[in-house]
């Protein structure tokens, strides 16, 4: 690539930068002839997302404000809607003690707090351990194997995929059983500690 | 029913659920033919996404036939074969009535921040996905398209995200004549988005990313000058020399939450969630275009702070723009460029698995194993 920047008679690492924009590497011509569709939306005022706003434009709809959908439950919904929106999806309504903690955190927290969140985090992680043990109950458990898809490992080439091909995540790969099985071990470990100061004041 | 369901982080299984029903007069039930996951669809995997529920079915890109409408349908009838966009939105609100169709202030109950999303956690709207065999379409007469018959149905799929993203993605980059694009990110919003970077008269384009086979990819899909950031100390620094040290003109940001590259914002941005994802390639993105460039955001975060180089795009004067892609105003511009022969979206697409299938499709797809770009889900019903 040929450089604007020249060395100047000041001497060496002496410069300036010019007004000139850097002389492009390829002319249009060259990219248009080389490139399918170069610069078929070359005008920026003929682009479809332009301008971004588009007050009118044609969505197909033919009412002015949506019917409502009926509320069969207490639908939860966030404090910045002035109202429950005319449409909402009803997948998984929120139930057992993640449903408690997330109706609290949407009932009490606008989404600028993180406490909002943090809460509906929490909650997911209630709702993954909660459901653990009902599809114990239901005899449906958790199957670790396939629902991980690990068995793809083998299937698609885990070690060839990943060894001997510049890739940046096998540098850090060691940690992700030490932080999906860390806490696991500190809990345990907490666990047997408070068991043994039991007994020993026994 | 079948479809995929939700377990928690890294756990997901095919269940029979029921049928979903028409809930409002605007619904329509569509029987999926064809799904696809998203880069977007592992924030969910991982458990990063906010309020994402035990059961949840995802999958926001899928194409299929029409199987049931309400009764104010008028645009649909039952066997049509639509594509679906992945935005759920109502036509009429302030922000449809403008063209923000991403952005709709009428279907998302549960965050006003975000328009609604099929299968994309309950902080979208809590709407299950297009995974499995059938999936509740709301607005029927506003979001799908019936499939025009010279379009081939996986082409259709690419438009209900991935391709419209890229192509959006690079219009919000603000690219003119003779421009130098740099795209990070190899992944399916990257490589439309690099191929897209020449429709709008780029003069040079450049893709970054640490997986050799997808900048294989972007250099014969995309026709784009690549670097493999592992090989070089700084990134940024080699953009400055390729760019006479003023840097590139424009730059977009196709990895979002997930960034690799940064032990320290991958522990806590990634793994610890401490913040909403690794900022790092937005932050190369900063640190790489030149002084009054423009930024084009089409990588997803989380909804809790990232630590974003604000000052330095301050200081520089940059524009940064992003949003989720209004995906059907896409449309009609790139199926002209399909019927042109400028694009073929579906060239990115290398594995197509049954929906039972799904675990090990997405630990593939998360992994970046067996060279997996784009992987299509094919329902039992549709096979
Ligand atoms: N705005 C929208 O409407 C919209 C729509 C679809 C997807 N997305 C988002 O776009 C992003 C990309 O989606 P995708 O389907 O292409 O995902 P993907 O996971 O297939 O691709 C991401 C790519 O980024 C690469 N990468 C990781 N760290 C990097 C870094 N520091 N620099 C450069 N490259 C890096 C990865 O190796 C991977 O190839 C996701 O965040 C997704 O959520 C947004
Ligand atoms: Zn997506
Ligand atoms: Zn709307």
């Amino acid at each position: 690539m040929a450089s604007i920047i020249e060395e100047r008679p000041g001497g060496p690492g002496r410069g300036a930068y010019p007004a000139e924009k850097p002389t492009p590497r390829e002319s249009s011509e060259s990219l248009r002839a080389r490139i399918p569709g170069w610069g078929a939306d070359l005008d920026p005022a003929d682009r479809p997302s332009f301008p971004r706003e588009q007050p009118g434009i044609e969505t197909g709809a033919h009412w002015t404000t949506p019917e409502d959908q009926p509320e069969t439950y207490p639908r939860e919904r966030s404090i910045e809607h002035a109202f429950l929106t005319p449409v909402f999806g009803t997948a998984q309504p929120p139930k057992g003690v993640s449903g408690v903690i997330r109706r609290y955190s949407y009932a009490r927290h606008s989404e600028a707090k993180f406490a909002h969140w943090a809460l509906l985090i929490l909650a997911d992680r209630v709702d993954s351990i909660e459901s653990q043990f009902t599809s114990i109950l239901q005899l449906r458990p958790d199957n670790p194997i396939t629902e991980t898809g690990i068995l793809s490992e083998v299937r698609r080439h885990g070690l060839s995929s990943r060894y001997g091909r510049n890739r940046t995540d096998v540098k850090h790969l060691w940690l992700d059983p030490i932080l999906i099985g860390g806490p696991y071990i500190l809990a345990g470990w907490a666990v047997l500690r408070v068991v043994r100061g039991k007994r020993r004041r026994r | 029913m079948r479809a995929m369901v939700y377990r928690g982080p890294y756990k997901i299984r095919v269940e029979e659920k029921d049928r979903p029903k028409i809930e409002h007069p605007n619904d329509a039930i569509v029987k999926v033919t064809r799904a696809a996951i998203c880069g977007s669809d592992l924030h969910l995997y991982h458990g990063v996404m906010t309020d994402l529920r035990v059961g949840h079915t995802f999958g926001h890109e899928f194409i299929g036939i029409v199987d049931e409408v309400g009764s104010s349908v008028q645009n649909l009838k039952v066997g049509d074969k639509v594509m679906v966009p992945f935005n759920i939105y109502c036509g009429t609100c302030f922000f449809c009535a403008r063209g923000l169709f991403s952005n709709c202030h009428n279907v998302n109950a549960n965050a006003t921040a975000v328009g609604g999303i099929y299968g994309y956690s309950h902080t979208t709207g809590g709407y299950d996905g297009g995974q499995a065999e059938y999936v509740r379409v709301p607005f029927a007469d506003v979001g799908p398209s019936i499939i025009p018959d010279d379009i081939d149905d996986e082409d259709a799929l690419m438009l209900t995200d991935a391709c419209s993203t890229g192509y959006f993605g690079a219009q919000l980059a603000d690219i003119h004549e003779g421009d130098t694009v740099v795209v990070f990110g190899a992944g399916p919003v990257g490589l439309y988005a690099a191929k897209s970077s020449w429709l709008m008269g780029a003069g040079r384009v450049i893709v970054i990313d640490h997986l050799d086979y997808r900048l294989e990819k972007a250099r014969t899909f995309a026709h784009a000058e690549t670097y493999n950031f592992v090989e070089y100390d700084d990134i940024v620094m080699l953009m400055k020399k390729l760019t006479d040290n003023l840097g590139a003109d424009r730059a977009i940001d196709a990895v979002g939450a997930e960034a690799d590259g940064n032990l320290f914002m991958h522990i806590t941005g990634v793994k610890l969630k401490l913040q909403g994802g690794s900022p790092i390639a937005l932050n190369w993105a900063i640190d790489s275009v030149r002084k009054g460039g423009t930024i084009s955001v089409m990588g997803a975060y989380g909804p809790v702070p990232n630590a974003v180089k604000y000052g330095d795009a301050l200081n520089k004067g940059l524009t940064i723009r992003g949003n989720q892609a209004p995906v059907k105003r896409q449309w009609p511009r790139l199926m002209e460029h399909i019927r042109n022969g400028y694009l073929k979206p579906s060239d990115i697409i290398t594995h197509r698995i049954p929906l039972d299938e799904i675990a090990e499709g997405y630990h593939m797809f998360s992994s970046k194993l067996d060279d997996c770009i784009k992987t299509v889900v094919v329902p039992p019903s549709a096979a």
